[in-house]
């Protein structure tokens, strides 16, 4: 094992500045208005850097470097952007540790998780973007013997960004990559509760990339997502989120009539079927680690599995055995390397997280696990701790049917084959879902059959780039993590030409 | 405790209140924005937040249901507030009660509250109109 040091004391392989600006066309540039706030760790739930706090004017600004940056961007050989990509992915495996801290360091989630997951998946993000972008070829079509229509693939030019704060640097990466790729320039605006681990990536690569190619503005919502998000300067604009804002951001592309993906969660089901219990062996431990999984990332994933569905023959075998394992699930310092579940992202996602335990208390969920606030005492005691967390019920309450984005997952039980699938998408949502059986033909039809963008089959949580990831029904619309993503950060162009000398003979 | 209007037709017990400080700090934000409102949001991050919106900002729908309205101004000076959650968001939460209440946080979409460093957040309890699950 091994304990990081904590940011600001000796030995910390991060030095956090005491503030960061912006980073407008290649440097730092202070707020327009000249504001900061606060960005505060949840491992112990104190300040630690001073954020620029972006308004309209700051969005301009950026907007301006983009502008300038994006035609000569656009026009860069695919075989230049991908050594660009490449040379962002090296440096990101070079200082693995150093970002892992920082990244633990902002969100509270356990170093493990960001030097085994979030940072090797970015860095490989950015080398798949590269090789797709090599590998993807425009199309062309003989209309006849004497015209030919030729399709390009254009950049869109100037595209904003706004990431979301579970994920801060790998959710940023997975919009950069393909953007970059395709040769857009980018304003981005990371999460307020999360600002800072991506400003020490972009510390590390902003040399690599042409200035104002990337430009990250920080604040709030309201004050600095929205006039991106409206702007009429840029082409695109990509979100990750909730509903809600995920709905006023297409009300305001459709002003501009300007396309938009949007990712807004899910409540994903974990159907166990009873096969997953012939046998003790492997593949039982397996699904068990399957049904813990709800606690990765202290559930602040999209498509955390939030809703455990066991058929009845094993239901209460498998959930007995599933609470043992939860029970050992670590909870603890977030940068020891031990430590298996970590902080909250914020003061607010606690609270939320708790107002849910208290309303499935009330709809007449039964508490089988945790349920609480976790002090770890010393340092950590102001910290953002919730327990592993594990409620029966029934599939109507609202514990089953809203993201808690917390470590709580709802658990019921089905009769057969229809009945788990009706289950599963008896939902608003339809990102991800996991379905566990030795059975391959009723694994296979299983996943056909639940309405949502991944299904995991037998397995969870992997996110390896190439595999298309992304939202039906209320989950929101377009694909990431794969090279249908470029699409969506490109225009056609359609040239179509004749090698005729005759004319129509309309006129 | 300020309960909302009753806005759904048929029913006759408020569904949606506002704790003393959430009226508190919405009379602040009216100052600041002008008239307002508020759209819950469910899924990803932020969600399962009410939305306080500067009022149109956010476009509703015939697929929106208005679950009741605050009124936080005077008689001579009316305020109200509505507020709205989508109607196949509602399917699953209209057997309970909200209140909207405030904490200490940082963020929420592009809700006007967030620059203060506090955020709106919703507690619930059944409404006496719920059944049990079977």
């Amino acid at each position: 094992m091994t304990v990081y040091a904590a940011p600001g004391t000796p030995d910390a392989k991060v030095t956090f500045k005491p503030r960061y600006e912006h980073w407008i066309g290649g440097e730092w540039v202070a707020p327009v208005k000249g504001q900061y706030f606060e960005d505060i760790s949840p491992v112990n739930g104190k300040p630690f850097a001073e954020v620029a706090r972006g308004t309209a004017d700051d969005i301009e600004a950026a907007l301006d470097a983009a502008h300038k940056a994006a035609p000569a961007w656009g026009k860069t050989s695919t075989t230049e952007r991908a050594a660009v990509l490449m040379r962002i992915a090296d440096v990101i495996e070079a200082n693995l540790e150093l970002l892992a801290v920082a990244e633990t360091w902002d969100n509270g989630k356990p170093i493990r998780e960001p030097l085994n997951a979030d940072l090797p998946l970015a860095a490989d993000h950015f080398r798949y973007f590269a090789s797709a972008i090599r590998a993807q070829e425009g199309s062309f079509a003989e209309m006849d013997g004497d015209m030919t229509a030729y399709h390009y693939h254009e950049p869109l030019g100037v595209v904003g960004q706004i990431i979301p704060w579970n994920f801060p640097i790998l959710m940023a990466v997975w919009k950069l990559a393909p953007a970059l790729a395709a040769g857009n320039a980018i304003v981005l605006k990371p999460a307020e509760q999360t600002p800072v681990s991506i400003l020490v990536l972009i510390e590390l690569i902003g040399d690599i990339l042409p200035p104002g190619v990337v430009n990250i503005v920080n604040g709030f919502g309201v004050e600095a997502g929205k006039p991106l998000a409206s702007s009429p300067r840029i082409r695109k604009i990509a979100f990750t989120g909730e509903t809600t804002t995920g709905r006023l951001i297409l009300q305001y592309a459709s002003a501009n009539i300007i396309p938009s993906t949007v990712e807004l969660g899910g409540k994903s089901p974990n159907l166990f079927f009873a096969d997953v219990a012939d046998r003790q062996d492997a593949f039982y431990d397996k699904a068990q680690e399957g049904f813990t999984l709800f606690a990765f990332n202290q559930g602040e994933v999209c498509t955390c599995p939030s809703r455990a569905l066991i058929q009845k023959p094993i239901y209460d075998q498998f959930l007995g055995d599933a609470i043992e394992r939860t029970k050992r699930a670590v909870q603890g310092n977030p940068l020891d390397t031990d430590t298996q579940v970590g902080a909250q992202a914020s003061n607010d996602q606690l609270e939320k997280i708790l107002s849910y335990i208290d309303i499935g208390t009330k709809e007449g969920a039964k508490l089988l696990l945790g349920g609480e606030r976790n002090d770890l005492g010393g340092d950590l005691t102001d910290g953002y701790y919730v327990t592993p967390t594990i409620f029966e019920g029934h599939n109507k309450m609202r514990l089953f049917q809203e993201e808690i984005f917390g470590p709580v997952v709802a658990v019921t039980s089905f009769d057969d084959y229809d009945d788990g699938i009706s289950i599963a998408n008896d939902t608003l949502y339809g990102l991800g879902a996991g379905v566990w059986s030795r059975n391959g033909n009723v694994a296979y039809r299983a996943g056909r059959d639940i309405q949502a963008g991944r299904v995991w089959v037998n397995n969870y949580h992997a996110y390896p780039a190439g595999a298309a990831f992304g939202g039906y029904k209320s989950s929101g619309i377009g694909r990431e993590n794969n090279r249908l993503a470029l699409d969506h950060y490109q225009q056609t162009k359609n040239l179509l030409v004749s090698y005729s000398e005759n004319k129509l003979g309309f006129f | 405790m300020l309960d909302s209007t009753v806005t759904i037709a048929g029913e006759t017990q408020s569904r949606v209140a506002l704790a003393d400080v959430s009226v508190e700090l919405l009379r602040q934000l009216w100052a600041q924005y002008g008239p307002l409102m508020f759209h819950q949001s469910g899924g990803c991050c932020d969600g399962s937040s009410p939305m306080c919106y500067p009022q149109g900002d956010f476009i509703t729908s015939d697929r929106d249901v208005r679950l009741g309205t605050f009124e936080i101004g005077t008689p001579g000076a009316p305020q109200p507030i509505d507020f709205w959650m989508s109607a196949e968001q509602f399917e699953y939460w209209s057997h309970t009660h909200l209140t909207v209440d405030v904490v200490k946080g940082r963020g929420s979409g592009f809700s006007v509250e967030a620059p203060e460093g506090v955020r709106f957040l919703i507690r619930s309890r059944l409404m006496d109109s719920a059944r049990p699950f079977d």
